[in-house]
């Protein structure tokens, strides 16, 4: 699954909104590795950074966002060095999103294939007219979604059927990184399953690594290799899917997990004490320290490093010393 | 198109335009004034001379203008002659028709009012769609405030102001007629350009007095749009700015403000007419005030009606094309 | 098991320290913001003042009207404002003039905003037929320009006989089917909204449904239909008058400029004789539009941040 070389890698980004209430810093220097063909889900609740992390990369923040600083690397292209032009050609064609809510996403007064078209004709704008109409029909039936689609326009499809014309567009220049932000949340639950398996079958044909944003624990579980569960603009814990669920290191990522209702304790609902943290007077040491149920005095004064362990996961925490190794653990731990 | 849609537009029609010709109908009716009568106590007064047989005279002016007949006999023949486009004669330039009056002074308006509608529409949208970018230079921002203020002024008081400034103070452009005196019409260039340069200032006073309301209008929608996701959603493709701008912006700004256009004609016409009144241009705003000015009622009547008519079909012209260029209301049931 | 807590320690103190500032301070600071309001209402007010002072000091009775003093006289310390052809002293004109514009708008608007709110709120409040005719006759009558009607209207009176409250009257005759419209729409929203389902629940009748819980709360629209029915009013006669179909006896702004037309002032040099007018007209619609702008934004609440 992991090659030599990571595609996406991001080094310590940090974005901050100025509000007039004061500087909320949204990520907080937050770093990630992604190998070609891996899926990586990223976790957290409403507001803790995903989609600005998304929209760092992409490098849409706008004011009053604003870039403070980190580097996202493509093989070896940093796009935040990048000047706005070629940046512009770096969207759709090397790292694309997929937009949340794809119901206004597209534009009311143009047909589909004219979406598409203007897209494949920006970045290639030498490409023949044969050739850019049936990369569009690749791209739909790719999707399972008939040719008659691209003659159509956006109100006279269903909310699936826009969700997956967004897939098709965003896999149209063939990236090598396809980030989908929270692509099920207003789709119901049938719906939901048919546009997983699309994303699923597109990301393995083209080979490209996939960031599938979201607060669904269960929806991840079905369709990622790694989970990154995020809390305050940091990665509290990145591990492969199935230890986050069944061995979660990080106290927050363990309450997020405990938090899932299951068939042997209905009615029982456990909740996360305390409010998510104000991002301009942010907690001193670790954010989660106010609602850590085992919070320790160190916790109270400085952050602690997203450390990788020998086992491949990664974790901020003092629980776990500067190996990885939780201070109460055997010595001798399998690797996975 | 759905023939629904079509049927009940012109239902709608029907009904604004009978409604409007049976006001215009019976108003009058309703006051004691007699429009014969009038006018030939009024030649009486301006000649000091009055047949004999005045009062037979009269009354076989009335017989011929059928208004000795029942009221409902009467409106039936004036919605019979509305249909067939006869309006009835001017009292004043008797026997030249209310009609031909119309035609002969059509042209002047229509050339006044198309092209000072088409040049404030598409500059005040274009302003109004720039001032909403974010990315625009800071005086077009600073435009719209001026342009809000002067869209509050009726054109007339504007054209006033210019005539003040420019043609009594500064000499620069003359002061009212469609053509200097003493000139004939004519197709030479000569007579072209002396048409022109009487156009330039009523044209002006109509521009600066609506170009205010599309800008605005266009740049409350745009700041609508910007928020859209199809933008958002435009960027994340890598389009260029400029694409962005017309397809995805513009396009869709630019529909609700061709609405707007067609519930203004009303208001383009009434302000048109009194300019040109103001002007002392041939077109209908001159020739109504004339009219009153000369107490010649059928002419007041039949512009009224036949500019009433006129909004009418605009307007349901105008519903007739915005399908073709929405395609969301195409499909509408 | 943990239990799920609202933890928010220093959210109480904060506010037991915050002093509530007074109402004329919060009126002051509001109005400090809303600059178009206040702009609008002092242009209103300064030409109300010129209006006022001006018809205590001059007797506008007679210098306003024909043969009062020496004509088409240049502004001068004598005429501080010129005089015109038929020998009216135009500071009286205007004295009148504006007064005399302004009492016409007023009456529009007021009859107008009058009938548009118990047409709208009968359309609203019972639905049903009475809201199809309303509907029906508004929407049919709004396309026809009403100025248009009203040059009929005017042009069938016996012209001798139209006095400005004649004025005024003609003029609100079709000035309602615009504030019907916003008004019903007001209503309509406001009849869903939860507050009058919990008075109706406890218990309130119909009538005082209306006027302690619907009325208030449409009281900002209200205050801006009347603002534009003002405007439209003035508008309207305006239009009447420099077409020559108004009262034209009266110094009124619209009859004077139409004079000054019919005279051809500019042709003649008498440049004085239609600016004035103009000019003052130019403040009124400004001043009204200014204020409109403010209410507007007092009236939506999205826009006013509070305090």
């Amino acid at each position: 699954m992991s090659q030599a070389k990571p595609v996406l890698r991001v080094v310590d980004l940090q974005v901050s909104y100025y509000t007039e209430a004061g500087r909320a810093l949204a990520l907080d220097r937050a770093s990630l590795e992604l190998y070609p063909g891996e899926k990586l889900g990223m976790v957290g609740e409403s507001g803790c950074g995903k989609s600005t992390m998304a929209l760092a990369m992409m490098r849409m923040i706008k004011p009053p966002g604003r870039i403070e600083g980190g580097q996202v690397f493509i093989d070896d292209v940093d796009l935040m060095t990048l000047p706005e032009p070629k940046m512009r050609k770096a969207r759709l064609s090397l790292i694309s999103y997929i937009p949340q809510g794809a119901m206004n996403s597209l534009n009311p007064v143009l047909r589909i294939e004219a979406q598409m078209r203007d897209a494949i004709k920006e970045h290639l704008p030498t490409m023949r007219d044969a050739e850019v109409q049936a990369r569009i029909y690749e791209a739909l039936e790719s999707v399972e979604l008939r040719r008659e689609v691209a003659r159509m326009y956006p109100h006279e499809l269903s909310g699936g059927m826009k969700q997956r014309v967004c897939i098709a567009i965003g896999i149209l220049l063939g990236p090598k990184v396809i980030i989908a932000d929270e692509p099920t949340s207003a789709l119901d639950v049938v719906t939901q399953r048919q546009v997983m398996e699309t994303l699923d079958r597109v990301q393995k044909q083209l080979g490209a690594a996939m960031i599938l944003i979201g607060h669904d624990m269960g929806l991840m579980a079905q369709f990622v290799d790694k989970v990154a569960v995020m809390y305050a603009g940091k990665f509290t814990e990145i591990s492969p899917v199935r230890d986050i669920f069944t061995n979660p290191l990080h106290p927050y990522a363990r309450a997020l997990i405990e938090s899932l209702p299951t068939l042997n304790n209905k009615g029982v609902f456990k909740g996360i004490p305390g409010l998510a943290p104000s991002l301009i007077n942010r907690p001193p040491g670790c954010t989660f320290h106010p609602r850590c149920p085992e919070a320790m005095e160190i916790c109270k004064s400085v952050p602690p490093a997203l450390i990788h362990r020998w086992d491949g996961r990664q974790v901020a925490c003092y629980l776990y010393d500067h190996d990885g190794r939780r201070a109460d653990e055997p010595a001798a731990v399998s690797a996975r | 198109m759905k023939i629904g849609y079509l049927i009940r537009r012109l239902l709608f029609l029907f009904a604004v335009v009978w409604v409007a010709a049976t006001l215009v109908f019976f108003i009058p009716r309703l006051s004691t004034r007699n429009p014969i009568r009038e006018r030939f106590a009024e030649i009486a007064r301006s000649t000091g001379f009055a047949p004999k047989d005045l009062e037979q005279i009269i009354a076989a002016y009335e017989v011929k203008f059928g208004l000795n007949k029942p009221l409902l006999e009467q409106y039936v023949e004036y919605m019979g002659g509305v249909l067939r486009g006869d309006l009835g004669p001017s009292l004043t330039r008797f026997p030249v028709t209310v009609l031909d009056l119309i035609l002969t002074a059509l042209p002047w308006t229509i050339g006044l009012l198309v092209v000072t509608t088409l040049i404030a529409f598409a500059l005040g949208n274009l302003l109004g769609a720039l001032a909403s970018w974010p990315r625009s230079p800071a005086f077009i921002k600073g435009l719209m405030a001026p342009l809000m203020m002067l869209q509050a002024i009726p054109a007339y008081l504007l054209g006033l102001l210019l005539i003040f400034f420019i043609a009594f103070r500064l000499r620069l452009l003359p002061m009212g007629g469609a053509y200097s005196q003493g000139v004939l019409p004519s197709f030479t260039l000569e007579f072209i350009l002396d048409a022109a340069r009487h156009q330039v200032l009523p044209a002006i006073s109509l521009i600066l007095a609506s170009v205010g309301f599309w800008a605005l209008g266009m740049r409350g929608m745009g700041m609508t749009i910007q928020g859209e996701d199809y933008v958002t959603f435009a960027e994340h493709k890598g389009l260029n700015p400029f694409t962005i701008f017309t397809r995805y912006y513009m396009r869709n700004a630019l529909l609700p403000q061709i609405t707007g256009l067609a519930l203004a004609f009303g208001n383009i016409i009434v302000s048109g007419v009194l300019v040109e009144q103001l002007y002392g241009l041939p077109g209908l705003g001159g020739v109504l005030g004339d009219a009153i000015l000369k107490n010649d009622y059928f002419v007041i009547y039949g512009i009224t009606l036949f500019v009433i008519l006129a909004i009418a079909i605009l307007m349901f012209l105008m519903d007739l094309i915005y399908p073709l260029l929405d395609p969301r209301i195409r499909y509408e049931s | 098991m943990t239990q799920i807590t609202i933890a928010s320690p220093q959210a109480q103190t904060r506010s037991e320290r915050y002093q509530h500032p007074s109402r004329l301070t919060l009126t002051l600071r509001y109005l400090r913001r809303n600059k178009s309001l206040v702009i609008g209402l002092a242009i209103a007010l300064a030409l109300a003042l010129f209006s006022i002072v001006g018809s205590l000091t001059i007797d506008t009775e007679k210098l306003a009207y024909p043969l009062a003093v020496k004509p088409k006289q240049p502004p001068s310390p004598e005429y501080p404002l010129g005089t015109d052809f038929f020998g009216r002293d135009m500071l009286a004109v205007m004295v009148r003039g504006v007064w005399q514009t302004a009492v016409i708008g007023l009456i529009a608007g007021a009859i107008g905003t009058g009938v548009g709110v118990v047409l709208g709120f009968l359309s609203a409040y019972y639905g049903g037929a009475v809201d199809t005719l309303i509907r029906g006759i508004t929407e049919v009558l709004l396309p026809i320009p009403a100025f248009l009607i009203l040059v009929i209207i005017a042009g069938s009176i016996d012209r001798r006989s139209v006095t400005i409250y004649t004025m005024a009257l003609i003029v609100s005759l079709l000035a309602w089917m615009g504030p019907t419209r916003i008004m019903r729409a007001q209503v309509l929203s406001l009849k869903e909204r939860l507050f009058v389902n919990v008075a109706k629940l406890s218990g309130m009748g119909n009538l005082e449904i209306v006027f302690k819980e619907i009325l208030p709360n449409m009281l900002p629209f209200i205050l801006a239909s009347f603002v534009s029915g003002v405007f439209a009013g003035i508008f309207s006669s305006f239009g009447l008058s420099v077409l020559g179909l108004g009262p034209l006896r009266e110094p009124l702004i619209g009859n004077t400029i139409w004079f000054a037309q019919q005279q051809a002032a500019f042709f003649n040099g008498w440049w004085w004789w239609p600016l004035w007018p103009t000019l003052a007209l130019i403040l009124i619609f400004v001043s009204l539009t200014l204020i409109n702008i403010g209410l507007d934004e007092l009236a939506n609440p999205r826009v006013r941040r509070t305090e």
